[in-house]
């Protein structure tokens, strides 16, 4: 590694040949503004945020693109010049954006207005004519304003990094805007609804659907019995939008919080992934067993469903049948619960708390539910969820922790991991390997399965016989593998998928964070980390060790892949064309 | 043999001003009068003086007719080619001095000018690859092959002092020494023909004019970096240059100077065109570049630059029309030829397209280091109705100093 000696405003500094001065800046502690970067995804110096000046270099050069390639460089971030080149740039920003910054979502959480305050723009600098344009309001997943979109093609680049690119540029110059082809609506083409768009957008210019509202006005009516369940990973990540440290477990004042609202019951989704496992687990040795079609490959993210249905219908019967956790938990809350708690089904409101925007689809999708009935009824993200608890007053870091509610109250440590890629085949892998076995074995941990490489394979001998896994998130990682199927050399028995890169903990309806946080801190390693620390304080740590799983089977489902459990937890899917 | 050689501009600015009518009527004429096998009708190029077009010469005499009608053919025809009389009236009136007519490069226009790049612009038919190895074309090529190695091409560049004729005036040989120096299993040769300055025409005049020198050069540029691809950039609003070029890039297939083993000396390359969609960024080299790789035209960053990364990655050069137009004659001529001409810092000449106020709006080569006052007030003849000459904008360049022009 051959290192550089370098100044940086004047300090002397010593880094590795070829760092860019960005990451130079962030090793010293100097944040150069972005708006534009994102590391390895979107690096094309466009946005000119990150103006810096290189003695000797021709004009002022762009800090996320500008290797370090000389001994003695002399770097200046913070000039007079700078800041005046940085606050125009912010200005020209400004003359074309929809300003209306006190009822956009993205208020108080926005790049664009933080780098402004910072550099103490005049939002009417320049003035003139403005684009209009009418949002998308198509999906049921988010809405495009391109009234507030900046053009740094942020978006562009994370749908490329999810394989799917059906948004891109269109119209040149001033008329230059982010949409489809043919600038048809969302709703018009292969889009998977991830939502990674909206994770990465430094504006409010592509935000999530807001379904508080309806979930406000579902508690307020007396006639309504409103019951609430929060997904594995929002535990992990919640306590981001309430400046709590990235990677705290906040699952007590979480029930808290929700209890607070006023949901008449808080229940627990990693009751509903642990359900998951049941089925999922049986389903797997099933197929290995009777010679089903292998490799068999989960089925809880809607995001990679409606990928798979879009890109690899052929590959639709390789996906699990059984329906999502989300899905499972709604089913059981409008059935079981409902039967034991004597409330019609009718009656009650699903909320679901999600990692998650393609979830706002996957409830609405056909083969789920029953007698006319959605299994959820709305789904929110775990933005939506902070959105509300703000909205109520209530001051989250102050609270006790608090409960779920039973029957559904308890998850396993095989649960809650769902929310890290490899979640879920650890869970099914720590149940299968016991149903296998006859045995309550000691060593169930599947680190091999862990992290954050782009594809983890391993390969487990589980009672005599040996089984190939693969677990990958992020489209682009899970194409691979599928071409390999299609291709007819997939040596794997049974395969993960999670639409967005990281699983859960990294989902399109997660907090969001700037780029100079998402640049620098791997925030899925931290939020993965808490469920990992989550799984093993835990007393029930595998599936169908989970007593009011074993109760639910007793009493209500007879056993893992019966027939009742076929009509209410598995599904079908659907071929979807590309264009 | 024909006794009398008679070249109609083809230019985008006479063929604008009916100049392809005007060689139908000639050939109608002259068919007509039973001459048709003894006078020969040519389409060329752009003579540069657009402001006076349709433009027609008619050789052994070297008449310039200027500002032709249709109409004014059968005359020209009847008095000219037939009975030996030129038309006067209908000349370019600086060239007729007391009933006898000067050489036209005793005329302001062109006596100052110095034609490398536009050298066979107005002289040869464009679709015509003899016409083009008759003046010497594909010699360069030919020498380059056999006789000097890529190393020895590059030094020649070098030491000509050639800069890019795009603008920012980076030293060619330069260019092409980074790219030769980065290995790779493909590289790329490629010419930047989306010329979109406002009111620039320097290099749709070379294409039109004379497209088999881009070749030349293109196949040069190639054997001295170790490339064996290339791809034209060029503007699709310059719909007779892409015709020209595509006959050109045919033509020269057909000869064997395109394709494998070119000259039977195992060198390789072939070309292909590529039309830009009108977008003025794409003018940019990595813009270009991301457009002919089929993607949105947008700029990367630099570095990597080209010659490291170019297009699809590989190492690529990418040289102006009017850069490469250069070249055939600094190979067969000489680095010191070439360096000869212009200033200290930059060498040879540089093709100016005026326009605006100004008399004679048109094309000009001069030698680097003419002032801005010696273009407009003597070669462009001023402004029109005496007016003074007050203020120019560039496009484009860098390289013509107005010392005396304030």
């Amino acid at each position: 590694m051959e290192m550089l000696n370098i100044k940086i405003n004047g300090k002397d500094y010593s880094v590795e040949k070829n760092t860019t001065i960005l990451e130079a800046c962030h090793q010293f502690g100097i944040k150069v503004p972005t708006l534009c970067y994102l590391k390895d995804i979107n690096e094309i110096g466009a946005c000119r945020m990150c103006l810096c000046e290189v003695k000797g270099a021709r004009g002022l050069v762009a800090a996320c693109v500008y290797p370090i390639e000389r001994e003695g460089t002399e770097i200046f971030t913070n000039t007079p010049q700078i800041r005046k080149y940085r606050k125009m740039n912010l200005e020209h920003l400004l003359s074309n954006h929809d300003k209306k910054c006190l009822s956009c979502p993205r208020n108080d959480n926005c790049e664009l207005q933080k780098l402004c305050l910072e550099y103490g723009v005049d939002e009417e600098k320049f003035q003139g004519e403005e684009t209009k344009y009418k949002e998308d309001k198509s999906t049921l997943h988010l809405v495009r304003n391109n009234n507030k979109c900046i053009l740094c093609r942020r978006c562009v680049a994370a749908c490329k990094n999810q394989y799917v690119s059906v948004i891109g540029a269109n119209n040149r110059g001033f008329d230059t805007a982010i949409s489809c082809a043919f600038d048809q609506d969302l709703d018009q083409v292969s889009c998977v609804s991830c939502g990674q768009c909206t994770v990465v957008c430094p504006t409010g210019a592509l935000v999530e659907r807001d379904d508080t509202a309806k979930v406000f006005e579902a508690i307020a009516d007396p006639t309504k019995h409103v019951v609430v369940h929060t997904a594995p990973s929002i535990r992990a990540t919640l306590g981001e939008c309430f400046g709590m440290p990235i990677g705290s477990n906040v699952t007590g004042k979480m029930a808290t919080a929700l209890h607070m609202l006023g949901f008449d019951k808080v229940f627990d989704t990693n009751f509903g992934a642990d359900l998951t496992i049941m089925e999922e687990g049986t389903e797997f040795i099933h197929r290995v067993k009777e010679g089903g079609t292998l490799p068999m490959i989960t089925s809880c993210s809607p995001g990679w469903i409606k990928f798979c249905e879009h890109y690899y219908p052929d590959l639709i019967p390789h996906l699990s049948t059984c329906k999502s956790p989300q899905q499972m938990q709604g089913a059981m809350i409008k059935s079981y619960y409902a039967e034991k708690a004597g409330i019609d089904p009718k009656d009650i409101v699903v909320v679901s708390v999600m990692p998650c925007v393609a979830k706002k689809f996957e409830i609405k999708r056909d083969n789920q539910g029953r007698d006319g009935m959605q299994d959820n009824d709305i789904s929110i993200s775990t933005r939506e969820l902070a959105k509300m608890i703000k909205t109520a007053g209530i001051q989250f870091t102050e609270l006790e922790d608090g409960e779920f509610d039973p029957i559904m109250a308890i998850g396993s440590g095989a649960g809650t991991i769902f929310g890290a890629s490899g979640g879920v085949m650890e869970a099914a892998l720590r149940t299968v390997a016991d149903i296998l076995t006859g045995e309550d074995l000691a060593e169930f941990e599947y680190k091999e399965v862990r992290g954050m490489d782009d594809v983890k394979e391993a390969t487990y001998n589980v009672a005599g016989i040996d089984v190939n896994v693969a677990v990958t998130s992020g489209l682009k990682n899970a194409a691979k593998l599928l071409d390999e199927i299609r291709a007819g050399k997939s040596k794997y028995h049974f395969i993960e998928v999670m639409c967005c890169p990281g699983g859960c903990i990294n989902g399109g309806g997660q907090p969001i964070q700037p780029g100079h946080v998402r640049n620098f801190v791997d925030l899925r390693e931290k939020r993965a980390e808490a469920l990992y620390d989550d799984d093993r304080h835990l007393p029930f740590r595998k599936s169908h060790d989970n007593p009011e799983i074993k109760a639910i089977y007793d009493e209500y489902l007879g056993e893992p892949g019966s027939h009742k459990a076929h009509e209410l937890l598995h599904t079908s899917y659907v071929k979807r064309k590309k264009y | 043999m024909y006794r009398s050689n008679v070249l109609v501009c083809g230019g985008t600015g006479c063929t604008s001003s009916d100049s392809l009518k005007i060689v139908d009527k000639l050939n109608e004429e002259l068919k007509a009068k039973g001459l048709d096998k003894e006078v020969n009708v040519i389409t060329t190029g752009c003579f540069g003086l657009c402001a006076l077009g349709p433009i027609m010469v008619v050789y052994p005499e070297g008449s310039f007719y200027s500002m032709v009608k249709v109409e004014d053919i059968p005359e020209i025809v009847e008095e000219h080619l037939l009975k030996g009389r030129i038309v006067t009236r209908l000349l370019y009136q600086e060239t007729v001095e007391n009933d006898t007519v000067k050489s036209l490069n005793k005329t302001a226009f062109y006596a100052k000018q110095k034609r490398v790049a536009l050298r066979n612009c107005g002289v040869v038919d464009p679709e015509k690859i003899d016409d083009y190895i008759a003046q010497d074309g594909y010699a360069a090529l030919g020498k380059v092959l056999t006789e000097m190695t890529p190393e020895d091409v590059i030094q020649t560049m070098l030491d000509s002092g050639l800069r890019g004729r795009g603008g920012a005036g980076f030293p060619t040989g330069l260019k092409w020494k980074f790219a030769a120096g980065n290995q790779a299993d493909q590289k790329y040769v490629c010419c930047n023909a989306d010329e979109g300055d406002p009111g620039a025409f320097m290099d749709r005049s070379v294409l039109e004019g004379d497209p088999h020198v881009l070749i030349e050069a293109m196949a040069i540029a190639a054997y001295a970096i170790g490339a064996d691809k290339g791809r034209v950039y060029v503007r699709a609003e310059y719909p007779i240059a892409v015709k020209r070029l595509q006959i050109a890039i045919d033509q020269a297939r057909e000869y064997g100077l395109l394709g494998e083993d070119i000259f039977g000396t195992g060198f390789n390359f072939d070309l292909e065109l590529r039309l830009g969609a009108g977008a003025f960024v794409c003018g940019e080299e990595t813009a270009l570049m991301t457009s002919i790789e089929g993607k949105r035209g947008e700029p990367r960053p630099r570095p990597p630059f080209p010659a490291v990364k170019g297009l699809y990655q590989k190492p690529t050069i990418l040289n102006n029309v009017e850069t490469y137009a250069n070249i055939p004659q600094i190979i067969l001529k000489g680095a010191d030829w070439f360096a000869s001409m212009g200033t200290e810092k930059s060498k040879g000449t540089k093709v100016f397209a005026l326009g605006g106020k100004i008399e004679h709006t048109g094309l000009v080569e001069v030698p680097m280091g003419t002032t801005l006052r010696e273009i407009v007030e003597e070669i462009g003849g001023g402004i029109p109705n005496g007016k003074k000459f007050k203020a120019s904008i560039f496009l484009s360049t860098t390289i013509t100093s107005s010392k005396s022009a304030q």
